[in-house]
């Protein structure tokens, strides 16, 4: 099943997200209220490591499992886009300790309130679908 | 093998497996990001047939789908197998700002006192943890991705806009924790 290794893909970064305790609401306070080095180690790790990664998979021209050239997609250069939706995505993320991903680990670690922020973020993105073209970008 | 990885990780452990998930993705010919996910589900939910932004089709994101159910399962996988009954290691000032606010560290991921049954079945618990999400979803669309899509892929691959996306991220941030979250707690 060519679907499989996705799944295991998920299963590894659901055991990560839980174990580095970035599912954590009170992780998540504590790296906004600038207390501890834990949150910023992980994305200081993650990011230094995955810049080197990317350069490195650029520089030697290397290709995916299925023979293709790894492309990297640049992101639109504008920047009001980023800075509002940045700021409201921050807001929702301090308060419910939750990102996208760690929502649904959460859900399955066993925190079944998430059910209901992860009910209010698709209400958010539907929100926004409806709404796009009359905001900033 | 297993009472290492019951222990908590330590950051450098956690962070360098989370550039290898990413570094994985691409070699699978895909790009992290988890929020995209929040449209596909709008999409098959049939939103398409009423709003342009969800009429794509989603089964080119099916693999993000699986990733996302295989995450749920991790979850699981971590509070059953991998799990570790030692209080979380929480810095000493925020149990303390936070205790200011009427929340209790209770040494778990999470505190009952927002998630625990009591608060997310009231009505000001569904409101709070519905506007939270409301928020979450609608800002990580329109910044078009979240903490895995800018702050892990978009800074890897030295982004400006992921950066830009990611000071929005820290300005929401504070701005909750300093002058909202005392208002709501």
């Amino acid at each position: 099943m060519k679907g499989l290794k996705f799944i295991l893909a998920g299963v590894v970064f659901g055991i990560i997200m839980a174990k580095s305790e970035a599912i954590s609401w009170y992780r998540i306070q504590e790296m906004f209220r600038f207390q501890s080095f834990h949150m910023y180690g992980i994305i200081g790790t993650a990011v230094t490591l995955g810049v080197l990664a990317v350069f490195l998979i650029k520089k030697l021209g290397l290709r995916d499992t299925e023979g293709n050239p790894i492309v990297f997609q640049d992101k639109d250069k504008s920047w009001k886009k980023y800075i509002l939706g940045g700021t409201i995505f921050g807001l929702g993320w301090a308060l419910t300790g939750a990102c996208p991903g760690p929502m649904f680990v959460n859900v399955g670690y066993g925190y079944f309130a998430m059910l209901i922020v992860i009910a209010g973020a698709l209400g958010g993105t539907y929100l926004y679908g409806v709404i796009k073209d009359k905001l900033p970008h | 093998m297993l009472e290492i990885l019951q222990q908590p990780w330590p950051w450098y452990v956690s962070g360098a497996a989370i550039a290898f998930m990413m570094v994985l993705l691409l070699f699978y010919g895909k790009s992290f990001g988890f929020s995209s996910n929040l449209r596909t589900m709008c999409s098959i939910a049939g939103a398409g047939k009423k709003v342009k932004f969800f009429d794509f089709d989603w089964r080119t994101q099916k693999w993000n789908l699986l990733f996302l159910l295989g995450s749920i399962i991790g979850g699981t996988i971590a509070s059953t197998f991998l799990r570790n009954d030692e209080p979380l290691a929480l810095s000493a000032s925020t149990i303390q700002d936070l205790a200011a606010l009427g929340i209790t560290f209770d040494g778990q991921l999470n505190p009952s006192h927002i998630f625990g049954l009591e608060f997310a079945t009231s009505f000001k618990g569904i409101l709070v943890l519905l506007i939270g999400g409301l928020l979450v979803g609608f800002g990580s669309r329109y910044a078009g991705g979240c903490t895995s899509g800018h702050a892990i892929s978009g800074l890897s691959n030295l982004q400006i806009p992921s950066l830009v996306a990611v000071i929005g991220f820290f300005i929401g941030g504070l701005a909750m924790t300093y002058f909202i979250l005392p208002l709501i707690f």
